[in-house]
């Protein structure tokens, strides 16, 4: 009843919607006979071009005021990340500058040369040295790009085996995370999901009969110690996801059948992070805004304090509870990551 | 040219044809005319203000996660107990959104309208060269879209999995509601989908190659043809691959093959596939995914380049250039498609190969647009809605495609995969622009089609709403995925990291919501000027194509009697030793004029 009702509403204000329209559609009539724009047109929608020109500069500006905060280009928490955010930063500013120039010539031509009856248009074809200049300047500052960016991805893609990395295995599921380690040998046990064994509480399917194995450590929270290159391979059980952990700028598919892998040093421990005054003045900000929605917040059971944490999102639609696939992490010393690590059990130890 | 000749000679008699009756006229019908308006009223009414609608309910969700709204239960019915949108719905809508704007409005429906009603009259032919085949493709169309709009009324709902359906999730039932017999009608209705567009796209370059009218060569082809004619070629090398990754993926799901999944372990169970890749999904289906964004844009870019020279009284600029930029453009389309693969597991030596060919589409992309702000340059700019909604392509088109050389990077793709940055990206290269494209095509080409003219001053109010509000929607939408906002959540609740951006969400959803309601005033200008638009005269812009020659009312066989002879390039507009400003392609050269080299 209540949609039916909603339908009537709907089609009601869409009809007075026709009509208003209609009216001043009439209105129109007598005005101008034509349907074919005027001189009259021609300016107003020429000074209409000027202001839609400063309306992008305005809402261009107005974004970075309000929004500049935003954006993850500085205070990265990874060996590699400062290289991406300074490519980043380049990028803008060439789009920006870019951007600006040509937004400037499409809407002042359009308003500078808006038609006037008797007025001819200047009949010019073509100039090949022109069509030469933009051809070729894009080309070189395309060139710089690409150059840098490829200098850059092979960087962070290339993994150099001399620095011993800590190898780690995130594995996904939906719609959770876990962690593996490889244990005092550093070498991850064999694994596949035919060996999964939920009975056993073997979840990852870890082969039981590898030697390696024994010592290897799973965990549903992601510690990394400082400083010391850390190697992931993915591995999906049931669809594809992305384990997408923003503050180091890294980001690798888990595909099922397959393994992935992403390398990358952690730079600032969670603590230290939370100490940054950028980040302390996001904080502060999010909290704010999380007290205006007090009652809602507190209604959905979640903690009204929000306290900063490196997170390991999925980024890739996994299903009806993709929005909520996360699994957090924590960046600490050393000395504090082997003092958890002392804490876990090893699979061996963790089989019924 | 003998064929074009022959060509002429014979099909004369199509002149006096058989009489017609309803059914032949209006439903059956082989007339390329008819069958451009039954594309624009399915493909871009009909099925826009579908996928419109979807977009805005996508929109409320996310400003205003969990809340009910009696939209929602107005519209979802049981997707939405009590007004608050379900997860799983919310998927579906982003997913059939997808579907239905990228391929439905502005592959079909902007090919599907423009090629076909300009193909035949721009190039001076009768017809398509198959007006049973073109028949054929509009029906299969038709029965493509019934299909995908009935997947919204089968138990489980309507495919879930994104617009790209990547398996395993678009392959396992048990994976999401979704995958059940949603995929399924999806599926089929995409082949058959393709099907209609293969058809139209054979149609559409045979008839360029065959039927051009005496003196209609190749480079004295308006831009328009170009690009529809470029776009049929890439269509039909790229959609068959979509075709067989559709198949594959039939197989998998229904006869047990293991081409896209191994090794799945899901509820409890391990299943039996093994060997197989998802990632040769991902190659398949971006194999086609890429080259599609410039079907949708191509088309877009020839209709803006046509109205700009027109509305400019200027000669396009660097015509051949343009030609040029076409082709390069089709080229790389197709060597690119990696760019959406950076971080799925493939060798990072091929990462580098897809930046490199990435960054080179950048070339003939920004030489297009320098060439239209050229052509701007000391003309006569006649302000019409088309000529706004061109220069607004040409705004939307420079502003999305610099950020391509951010996502089209693939160090820094690394951050950005996935994010908000990347739909506002596409949706202001690919979806804005090229649906400017329809508008401007509609509103200049609404005598050509109708009859009678289009309010001017509706087609104002639309125009600078609409544009103003695209900005809106999509620039700041950039930040929220610089921030590292992942797109397809249905809630960021579960985030407070996020919390900073909800205010920039609800702002986006306003002029969204704002931009959706201006729709509505093209509706009604549309609607009410086929019935009570002022007539038409027979060439209101005075523009020089051959389609402006023919009789305003519509004949079978475009021209009554003989068919046009043309002696020059489409765009003498304002050519010194001319009365007029402009000067159609079947007016004989002045004695001593000169065809200028262009």
């Amino acid at each position: 009843m209540t949609t039916l009702l909603i339908f009537v509403i709907v089609l009601f204000v869409a009809v007075a919607m026709w009509q208003m329209v209609k009216i001043f559609d009439l209105a129109q009539v007598g005005a101008s006979n034509s349907q074919i724009a005027t001189d009259k047109d021609n300016r107003f929608n020429g000074y209409m071009m000027i202001g839609f020109l400063i309306f992008i500069y305005a809402i261009t500006i107005a974004s970075f005021v309000y929004l500049g905060d935003l954006p993850l280009t500085s205070n990265s928490a990874s060996e590699h990340g400062p290289g991406i955010d300074n490519l980043m930063i380049i990028s803008m500013v060439v789009i920006f500058f870019v951007q600006t120039v040509t937004q400037f010539l499409l809407h002042y031509f359009a308003y500078k040369y808006k038609g006037e009856k008797g007025r001819k248009a200047l009949f010019y074809a073509d100039n090949n040295t022109l069509e030469f200049i933009w051809t070729v300047i894009p080309v070189i500052v395309l060139a710089g790009l690409i150059i840098s960016g490829l200098f850059t991805w092979n960087d962070i893609m290339n993994l150099d085996e001399s620095e011993d990395p800590m190898v780690v295995e995130l594995y996904a599921q939906q719609f959770n995370w876990k962690a593996r380690y490889g244990g005092d040998d550093n070498v991850l046990g064999k694994a596949n999901v035919r060996l999964i064994d939920i009975d056993k509480a073997n979840i990852l399917g870890v082969d039981e009969d590898d030697p390696n194995a024994q010592d290897d450590v799973i965990v549903t929270e992601l510690h990394l110690p400082k400083g010391r290159p850390v190697l992931f391979k993915m591995r999906s059980q049931d669809v594809l996801h992305s384990a997408y952990m923003p503050h180091f700028r890294a980001q690798m598919n888990c595909v099922p059948g397959m393994v992935t892998q992403f390398a990358f040093t952690p730079t600032v421990t969670t603590s230290e992070m939370r100490q940054n005054p950028d980040m302390q003045e996001k904080v502060a900000n999010i909290n704010a805004l999380r007290l205006e929605r007090k009652v809602e917040i507190e209604a959905s059971g979640q903690d009204l304090t929000y306290e900063f944490d490196y997170l390991l999102l999925c980024n890739k639609i996994c299903g009806k509870s993709h929005y909520n696939m996360q699994m957090k992490i924590v960046v600490e010393t050393q000395e504090e990551f082997d003092a958890w690590m002392k804490e876990q059990k090893t699979f061996g130890n963790s089989l019924n | 040219m003998s064929t074009t000749a022959e060509t002429n000679v014979h099909d004369d008699h199509d002149v006096h044809h058989h009489k017609e009756t309803f059914v032949t006229k209006y439903i059956f019908s082989q007339d390329h005319k008819m069958i451009a308006k039954q594309y624009l009223i399915t493909g871009v009414i009909i099925m826009g203000i579908i996928g419109i609608m979807m977009s805005m309910m996508i929109r409320l969700q996310i400003a205003w996660p969990e809340q009910p709204n009696v939209l929602f239960e107005a519209l979802l019915g049981k997707w939405a107990p009590g007004g608050v949108m379900d997860a799983d719905i919310y998927l579906a809508l982003v997913t059939i959104h997808g579907t239905i704007m990228v391929f439905f409005v502005l592959t079909a429906g902007l090919s599907g309208t423009f090629s076909n009603l300009l193909i035949p009259l721009q190039i001076g032919a009768r017809d398509m060269a198959s007006g049973f085949l073109n028949m054929v493709s509009y029906w299969l169309f038709f029965l493509s879209c019934v299909i995908m709009i009935l997947s919204f009324f089968v138990e489980a709902g309507p495919a879930a999995a994104g617009w790209t359906i990547y398996p395993p999730l678009s392959a396992l039932p048990m994976a999401q509601g979704g995958s059940g017999a949603g995929m399924t009608l999806w599926l089929v209705s995409m082949a058959i989908f393709i099907a209609s567009s293969l058809l139209g796209s054979l149609n559409y370059i045979v008839t360029v190659l065959n039927l051009r009218a005496k003196g209609m060569s190749m480079t004295r082809l308006p831009l328009t043809i170009w690009a529809f004619f470029v776009t049929a070629i890439i269509g039909v090398i790229s959609f068959p691959v979509l075709l067989s990754a559709a198949l594959l993926l039939i197989m998998d799901r229904s006869f047990g093959t293991s081409f896209f999944l191994s090794d799945i372990f899901i509820q409890g169970e391990v299943l039996h596939y093994q060997g197989g890749s998802p990632v040769l999904f991902e190659h398949l289906f971006w194999f086609l995914g890429h080259p599609e964004v410039y079907i949708v844009l191509l088309p877009a870019l020839g209709i803006t380049s046509e109205i700009i020279s027109t509305n400019s009284r200027k000669p396009i600029f660097g015509y051949r250039a343009m030609v040029a930029s076409i082709l390069a453009i089709a080229f790389l389309s197709t060597i690119v498609w990696g760019h959406h693969m950076f971080i799925s597991g493939m060798n990072p030596f091929l990462g580098s190969v897809f930046t490199f060919t990435t960054l080179l589409i950048a070339i003939p992309s920004a030489v297009k647009a320098f060439n239209y702000i050229t052509t701007l340059w000391k003309g006569n700019l006649q302000m019409n809605p088309a000529m706004l909604f061109s220069i607004g392509l040409v705004s939307t088109f420079i502003t999305g495609g610099l950020t391509g050389i951010i996502l089209g990077d693939s160090a820094l793709d690394i951050n950005l995969h996935d994010t908000y940055f990347v739909v506002a990206h596409f949706h202001l290269v690919m979806g804005i622009s090229a649906l400017y494209g329809v508008f401007a095509g509609v509103y200049h080409w609404f005598p050509r089609m109708f009859g009678r003219m289009m309010n001017k001053n509706l087609g104002y109010i639309h125009f600078w709403v609409t544009a103003i509000c695209a900005y809106g929607v999509f620039f700041p939408m950039h930040f929220i995925g610089m921030a590292g906002l992942p797109r397809r959540y249905y809630t960021n609740s579960n985030f407070p990291l996020f919390d900073d951006t909800t205010n920039a969400q609800a702002v986006i959803t306003v002029f969204a919501l704002v931009a959706g309601a201006a729709q509505l005033v093209f509706l009604y200008n549309f609607v009410s000027s086929i019935f009570y638009g002022k007539k038409s005269e027979k060439n209101p812009w005075k523009s020089n194509t051959l389609e402006w020659t023919a009789p305003v009312k519509h004949i079978h066989g475009n021209w009554p009697g003989e068919l046009p002879t043309v002696y020059r390039w489409p765009y003498d507009y304002s050519k010194p030793g001319h009365d007029e400003d402009y000067v159609p392609q079947n007016v004989p050269m002045k004695d001593g004029e000169e065809e200028l080299q262009h």
